[in-house]
C-alpha cells in the first residue's frame, strides 16, 4: 500500500515537471521576439511603445503635410522669391509617351514645379500627363525635329511668358534657382544661350543635349526665324550639335555658363561621375569634348549646380532632398555667390524688412 | 494503473499552473519598472524654432564652440575602403575624430584594440577615450565606417541638452524588454553617461565581456544592458515633427521605400531636414554626402541659425 502511494506521488512529480517544462517552453515561444535585426516599419515608428504620448500615432506612411511645410519656417525664401519674379523661366522637357509613368512624372514630381511654365513634348498629345503633342515619330532620329517642333510650339504660345527658355530631358535634374543666379546678370534680349559647352565641331562650341540648355528669348525669336528663312535645317538628327551649328549661323552667343570660380554648373553625368577620381576612365570621350578644361574630383562641380543627366528616378527625389532639404545647421558654406548689384538694390528696396537687410549685408560682407 | 495515470495528469496540470503564474508574475513585475523609467523622456526632440531666435549674435559662436564631440570609429582591416572615405570625409567636421582598429593597419593611423570582438572593441574605444579626453570632450558618438554623420546636425540637436546629464541617444530598437540605440545608426553619449559607463566596465557582473547566456549578443544591445544598470536609458532621437535623425538606412533605401509606399509624398515623408546619420553607404556615396550635404544647395535660400560652424582646416568637398 504505501509502495504504491510513493509510486502515485513520483508519477506526480515527475508530471508537474514535464508540465511546467512544458508550459515554459510555450510562453517563451509565445512572449519572446527578436525585434531587431530589419528596420521595419514599426521599428521606425517612434511612437511604438507610446501611444499615450500625443494621443495617436504617427506611421512613417502616412504624411502630415502641414507639419512638413513648418519644416522650413525659420527659411528665408526672400531672394529666391524675388528671382522667380526677375527671371522668368520657361521649361520643356523631351519626353515621349512610353516614358511619361517611368520618368517625366518624377520630373513633375520635383523641379518642374519651379519653372515659371512648364510644358512636356512627347510625339502623341496626351491630355491628362498634360503634354503637348508634337506630331512627330519617336526615337533618336527624330531628337531635332522634335526640338525644333518643340521651340516652335512655345515661340508661338508663349514667347512673352518668359525671358528664358530651357530644354531639359527627361532624365535631366535642373535646380531652378541657380539657373536664375546664373542668368540675373544676362539681357533675355542679348542673342546668347548656356548649357555644358563641348568643343568639336563647332567653332565658338555648342551645348551638351543631355545637360540641358536654355536660350534667351532673342536667341529662341531667331533659331525659330532661321527655320521660317532657311538660314537653319534640319541638317542631322543629332539634336544638340545641330542645334548648335544653328547658333553659331545666326549669331547666337555660345555663354560660358561656370560660376565665378571657374566650375562647371551644367552637367551631363551624375554627381558621383563628375566627383569620384576615375570614375569616368580616360579614353572616354568627355575628356575631349569639354570647351573648358574638365576636371574630376572636387573641383569638378559648382556649389550652385544647375543641371545634372542620366538622373534615374529614385536620384530625382534624392537630389530634390538633398538640395532643399537636407542641409548642415548653421554652417558658413565655403563659396558665398553674391547677387549682381541691380538684383541686391532692388531687394533692399522691395524688403523694408529689416531681418533681411541684416541677412543681406552679411552675404555681401563674405567673399 | 487508472490512479497513476491521475496522478501524472495531476502533476502536469499542477506544472502548467506553476509555469505560468511565475511567468506572469514576472512580467508584470518588469513590465512595470520599465515603465516607470522610460516615460521620463523617451523621445528627444530638437529644439524649438522659436527658442532659437532669442539667442543674441554674439552668444551663437560661443555656444556654437561649447559642443565638442570626440568621435569614435571601429573599423576592420576589411573595411579599409570606408575606412578611407569616412576619414576623409565627415570625421573632419568632429572635434576630434579617432579609428579603433581590430589591429594595426600600416596604411592608417588607429589605435590598435588587438581584438576582433565588436563588444571589446567598443568597450576598450570607450575606455580608451574616456581616460584620454575626459576633461577635453563632453560628447561622444560612435559609428561604424558605413555610417555618414552630419557633425552640425548633431550639434544642432543637443542644443539644449546638458552633457552632464545621463544622455544615450540615436536610432533606439526595442528587443523584448530591453531598447537599445543601434550602432549602425550612430551612439551618442554624453561625458556624464561615459563616466558611469567606465565605472561599470571593470565590474563583470554587471557588464560582463561575454554577454548574453546561450547566443553572444550584439555590442549595441551588451552596451544598452550595461548602461542600464548605470541607470542610464536609450532614448529615440527625433526632430521636431517626430522623424528620426539617426538613420540606420541609406537615402537611396528611404526614397526607394517612399516611391513604393507614398508615391505622391516622396521626399516630403522621407528623412528629416536635420538627419544626422545614414548608413549603409558605400565609399563614393560619402564623396556624394559630401558635396549634397556641404557645397550643393539652392541659391536665395538663406537660414537664421543659432549656431555657426566654420569649414574645417584640411578638407575640401565640403
Amino acid at each position: 500500500m504505501a509502495s504504491k502511494s510513493w509510486l502515485n506521488f513520483l508519477i506526480f512529480l515527475c508530471g508537474s515537471a514535464i508540465g511546467f517544462f512544458l508550459c515554459s517552453q510555450l510562453f517563451s515561444i509565445l512572449l519572446g521576439e527578436e525585434g531587431d535585426t530589419q528596420p521595419s516599419m514599426l521599428h521606425n515608428d517612434p511612437h511604438a511603445g507610446h501611444l499615450d504620448d500625443n494621443g495617436h500615432s504617427h506611421l512613417k506612411g502616412q504624411v502630415d503635410f502641414n507639419a512638413d511645410s513648418s519644416q522650413h519656417k525659420d527659411e528665408n525664401t526672400d531672394i529666391a522669391e524675388n528671382l522667380y519674379q526677375k527671371v522668368k523661366i520657361l521649361c520643356w522637357v523631351m519626353t515621349s509617351p512610353q516614358n511619361l509613368e517611368k520618368k517625366a512624372k518624377h520630373v513633375k514630381a520635383t523641379w518642374a514645379q519651379r519653372c515659371n511654365k512648364v510644358l512636356f513634348m512627347s510625339s502623341e498629345e496626351n491630355q491628362d500627363f498634360p503634354t503637348v503633342g508634337l506630331k512627330t515619330k519617336e526615337g533618336r532620329e527624330q531628337l531635332y525635329w522634335k526640338t525644333i517642333k518643340a521651340f516652335q510650339y512655345v515661340y508661338d504660345h508663349y514667347l512673352e511668358d518668359a525671358d528664358w527658355f530651357m530644354k531639359a530631358d527627361d532624365d535631366t535634374y535642373v535646380i531652378l534657382d541657380n539657373l536664375r543666379w546664373l542668368l540675373s546678370k544676362y539681357n533675355p534680349e542679348q542673342p546668347i544661350y548656356f548649357g555644358r559647352r563641348f568643343k568639336p565641331y563647332v567653332k565658338q562650341g555648342y551645348m551638351s543635349g543631355g545637360a540641358g540648355y536654355v536660350l534667351s528669348k532673342e536667341a529662341l525669336r531667331r533659331f525659330v526665324d532661321a527655320f521660317k528663312t532657311e538660314k537653319c535645317t534640319h541638317s542631322s538628327s543629332i539634336e544638340d550639335l545641330a542645334l548648335g551649328r544653328c547658333m553659331e549661323i545666326i549669331n547666337v552667343e555660345a555663354g560660358d555658363s561656370r560660376d565665378t570660380t571657374g566650375k562647371e554648373t551644367f552637367h551631363p553625368f551624375v554627381p558621383e561621375h563628375h566627383l569620384i577620381k576615375g570614375y569616368l576612365p580616360k579614353t572616354f570621350w568627355y575628356w575631349n569634348y569639354n570647351y573648358y578644361p574638365p576636371v574630376e574630383g572636387p573641383g569638378c562641380c559648382s556649389d550652385i549646380a544647375v543641371s545634372f543627366h542620366y538622373v534615374d528616378s529614385t536620384t530625382m527625389y534624392e537630389l530634390e532632398y538633398l538640395v532643399y532639404h537636407l542641409r548642415p545647421y548653421g554652417y558658413l558654406y565655403r563659396y558665398q555667390p553674391a547677387l549682381p548689384e541691380d538684383i541686391l538694390k532692388e531687394i533692399n528696396q522691395a524688403n523694408k524688412n529689416e531681418d533681411t537687410k541684416v541677412k543681406l549685408s552679411n552675404l555681401e560682407r563674405r567673399p | 494503473m487508472l490512479s497513476e495515470s491521475s496522478s501524472f495528469l495531476k502533476g502536469v496540470m499542477l506544472g502548467s499552473i506553476f509555469c505560468a503564474l511565475i511567468t506572469m508574475l514576472g512580467h508584470i513585475r518588469i513590465g512595470h519598472g520599465n515603465r516607470t523609467h522610460h516615460h521620463e523622456h523617451h523621445h528627444l526632440q530638437a529644439p524649438n524654432k522659436d527658442d532659437i531666435s532669442k539667442i543674441s549674435e554674439s552668444e551663437r559662436m560661443e555656444l556654437s564652440k561649447s559642443f565638442r564631440v570626440y568621435c569614435i570609429v571601429l573599423v576592420k582591416p576589411k573595411d579599409v575602403s570606408l575606412w578611407a572615405a569616412v576619414k576623409e570625409t565627415w570625421t573632419k567636421h568632429c572635434d576630434k575624430a579617432e579609428f579603433f582598429s581590430s589591429e594595426n593597419v600600416k596604411v592608417f593611423e588607429s589605435v590598435n584594440v588587438d581584438t576582433n570582438d565588436m563588444w571589446l572593441m567598443m568597450r576598450k574605444a570607450y575606455k580608451y577615450a574616456f581616460d584620454k579626453y575626459r576633461d577635453q570632450y563632453n560628447w561622444f558618438f560612435l559609428a561604424r565606417p558605413s555610417t555618414f554623420a552630419v557633425i552640425e546636425n548633431l550639434k544642432y540637436f543637443l542644443l539644449k541638452k546638458d552633457p552632464s546629464q545621463p544622455f544615450y541617444l540615436g536610432h533606439s530598437v526595442k528587443s523584448g524588454d530591453l531598447d537599445y540605440v543601434s550602432v549602425d545608426g550612430g551612439i551618442v553619449l554624453s561625458i556624464e553617461s561615459m563616466k558611469r559607463l567606465n565605472s561599470l566596465l571593470s565590474v563583470p557582473e554587471k557588464c560582463p565581456e561575454q554577454g548574453g547566456m546561450i547566443w553572444k549578443l550584439s555590442e549595441d544591445k551588451q552596451l544598452a544592458i550595461c548602461l542600464k544598470y548605470a541607470g542610464v536609458f536609450a532614448e529615440n532621437a527625433e526632430d521636431a515633427y517626430g522623424k528620426d535623425v539617426f538613420n540606420t538606412k541609406s537615402v537611396g533605401l528611404f526614397i526607394k521605400e517612399a516611391m513604393t509606399n507614398h508615391p505622391n509624398q516622396v521626399v516630403e515623408g522621407c528623412c528629416s531636414d536635420m538627419a544626422v546619420t545614414f548608413n549603409g553607404l558605400s565609399p563614393n556615396q560619402m564623396h556624394v554626402m559630401m558635396y549634397g550635404v556641404y557645397r550643393l544647395r539652392a541659391f536665395g535660400h538663406v537660414f537664421n541659425d543659432a549656431l555657426v560652424f566654420l569649414p574645417p582646416n584640411g578638407s575640401e568637398n565640403d
